[in-house]
């Protein structure tokens, strides 16, 4: 293109034009330099441990190694179709998709509850907030420590309390059918107070003089819930509702620590199934598979989440 | 019922008479003391001797004759002053580098002009999309080929740069009026200057929000060590934690679990019972980004 300019213009316009461009070019660089180097520091690590690692992960999950000793050896997309075909990680997944609709449902639905109930601000109401929020600040580990005993047969605090009602006390995380439901609850007590906050910020957008108008014209507590409250959380709605979903596939300490995936794989989640590929069996090439699928899935629902959002901005 | 009503003295006239939103508080009452149930049965039972037997366990009732035993023995078996130890340099270490890569970005995307800013700046977006913690398996083996494996480095390295700290500080920094930067100028004052006397100063409360969320996070963090550390001295509490959970667990040792797991947790509980109102918003904040 730049060969073929000097013949399509007469050579004195021509000339200027480029050195124009090139030092505007220079210029521009030059003036944008103090910046680069402002970003240069977060921009280093960004490559080695966000993007690069995209990279990586790309790469690492089209080798596989049939030993751990043995050499690299390219195998395309035969890891994706081995983790797709594994019942190991066809089983995390609905695990997976269970315990986020499980946890997110109620934690937000809660949240929303203890928010409207809570968003006028006095003694009474800040330390309610305080004692829900408390589970938020306690790393996962130290929950389910405290969870372990109250979900220990016979003698935890749930079998000593609500199992003296029960014909038979169910063993809640050694029960295949029952496991999964118990690290949902762990979940649930630990993010509700979290997504309130949310609620709680939300709420102070909702105009008063609606509320009064509202309450003037007799507006019942449902009719003002449904027709003035609700819309105005929509985007906290979609927000929490985001973050629930990044939780539900990111959070598993707790299944490390009380169930360890089992039993019979019940409690086995996505991270964990990568988690155990690569340090367990020592399969990287699987475990970038599993991570490269969970990646593309997250990333497909976040920007749908964002489209919905751009699009109910834009709307009426 | 009679509480609660005169908590609602002060509520909107037209409400005062409604039985929803009662309702709907006394429940919230009821679950926040719920809520309340597992921190209880630690406190209870970190003080309960051992003499009161495993069938007592689970009385939410304190003993008695409470006892120190159990965080003393949980101060025996577990390593706790080093795993303390191992998170505070974890923690400050991460937080005092992204002090300097979020103030040095944030400052670039929120008072300089450059080529490329748009694109660049959605590259800092996607670290938010792609969450860290997937990521886990490549970063591993970096760490590995960069020989920081079973070192609190590498521990830290993944979380220097933060978009989430870079987008607070431009958020801080464009906030500030540029007169103020102005008059530096003309008194000759240099980027650096202008933003370690004038950006800096200014935007001190939202690098303590940053600060909160950062500290609350890693200090919480167990699968990323957990795969990073392998030499026990070099264990963070979380990781700590678990593995005396486990041996601990063995031997019914519950009051003693409960113990540990309150030295675990005291410290984060104890700041934000300070702080609260702290804590609060900046966990609002971390959310509305």
């Amino acid at each position: 293109m730049s060969l073929a300019e000097p013949a399509a213009l007469p050579v004195a316009v021509s000339a200027p034009p480029r050195l124009n461009l090139m030092t505007r070019f220079t210029t521009r660089f030059k003036a944008s330099l103090p910046a680069y180097l402002l970003l240069l520091p977060s921009l280093v690590f960004l490559a080695l441990f966000t993007y690069g690692a995209m990279g990586r992960v790309l790469i690492d999950a089209l080798y596989q190694r049939a030993t751990p000793r043995a050499p690299l050896r390219f195998v395309g997309l035969d890891n994706i179709s081995a983790v797709l075909a594994d019942p190991a990680f066809t089983g995390a997944v609905i695990n997976n998709l269970i315990y986020a609709i499980g946890t997110a449902i109620p934690s937000i639905g809660l949240a929303l509850l203890f928010a409207l109930a809570l968003a006028r601000t006095n003694a009474v109401t800040s330390a309610l907030r305080a004692a829900l929020f408390l589970p938020v600040l306690i790393p996962m580990v130290a929950a389910s420590a405290l969870f372990l005993f109250i979900f220990l047969p016979n003698v935890g605090l749930l079998d000593y309390y609500i199992g003296r009602f029960l014909p038979v006390l169910p063993n809640w995380l050694g029960d295949p059918d029952i496991a999964l439901y118990a690290i949902m609850i762990i979940t649930i007590w630990k993010n509700a107070g979290y997504y309130m906050l949310f609620f709680l910020a939300g709420l102070q957008a909702v105009p008063e003089d609606v509320m009064e108008a509202a309450h003037l014209d007799g507006a019942g507590p449902y009719q003002r819930l449904r027709y003035i409250i609700l819309p105005e959380l929509k985007p906290t709605f979609l927000f929490v509702i985001v973050i629930a979903t990044l939780n539900a596939v990111t959070q598993v300490d707790h299944v490390f620590v009380l169930t360890q995936g089992g039993p019979s794989n019940a409690t086995n989640l996505v991270l964990f199934y990568i988690y155990q590929q690569a340090v367990e069996h020592f399969d990287i090439g699987r475990a970038s598979a599993a991570t490269l699928l969970t990646l593309a899935a997250l990333m497909a629902l976040t920007a749908l989440s964002f489209r919905t959002m751009a699009n109910r901005e834009s709307g009426p | 019922m009679t509480l609660i009503d005169k908590l609602y003295k002060d509520g909107p006239l037209a409400t005062r008479n409604e039985i929803t939103p009662k309702l709907g508080f006394l429940l919230t009452i009821l679950l926040a003391l719920a809520w309340l149930i597992p921190f209880l049965w630690m406190g209870v039972a970190t003080l309960r001797p051992a003499s009161d037997g495993i069938n007592l366990m689970a009385e939410l009732m304190p003993s008695l004759k409470p006892t120190l035993d159990n965080i003393r023995d949980a101060w025996e078996i577990g390593d706790f002053p080093r795993y303390f130890l191992n998170t505070t340099i974890i923690c400050t270490g991460i937080l005092l580098v992204q002090f300097v890569t979020i103030t040095l970005a944030g400052f670039a995307f929120a008072r300089l002009d450059f080529a490329g800013k748009t694109p660049i700046f959605y590259l800092f977006l996607m670290q938010l999309m792609l969450v860290p913690v997937l990521l886990i398996v490549p970063n591993l083996s970096l760490v590995v080929q960069l020989g920081l494996y079973d070192t609190l480095a590498g521990v830290m390295m993944p979380f220097f740069a933060s978009a989430f700290g870079t987008f607070l500080m431009r958020q801080a920094f464009e906030a500030i009026p540029t007169e103020l930067e102005d008059a530096a100028l003309i008194d000759g004052a240099s980027l650096i200057q202008r933003m370690r006397h004038i950006y800096v100063p200014l935007s001190l409360p939202s690098f303590s929000a940053f600060a909160i969320i950062s500290v609350t996070s890693h200090w919480n963090d167990f699968l990323w060590p957990l795969m990073v550390i392998n030499s026990p001295d070099k264990r963070p509490l979380t990781v700590g934690l678990s593995v005396f959970t486990k041996t601990a667990e063995g031997t019914q040792a519950w009051g003693t679990i409960a113990a540990g797991t309150l030295m675990v947790i005291a410290p984060l509980l104890i700041t934000f019972l300070i702080f609260q109102k702290r804590f609060i918003s900046s966990f609002v904040t971390s959310g509305i980004k």
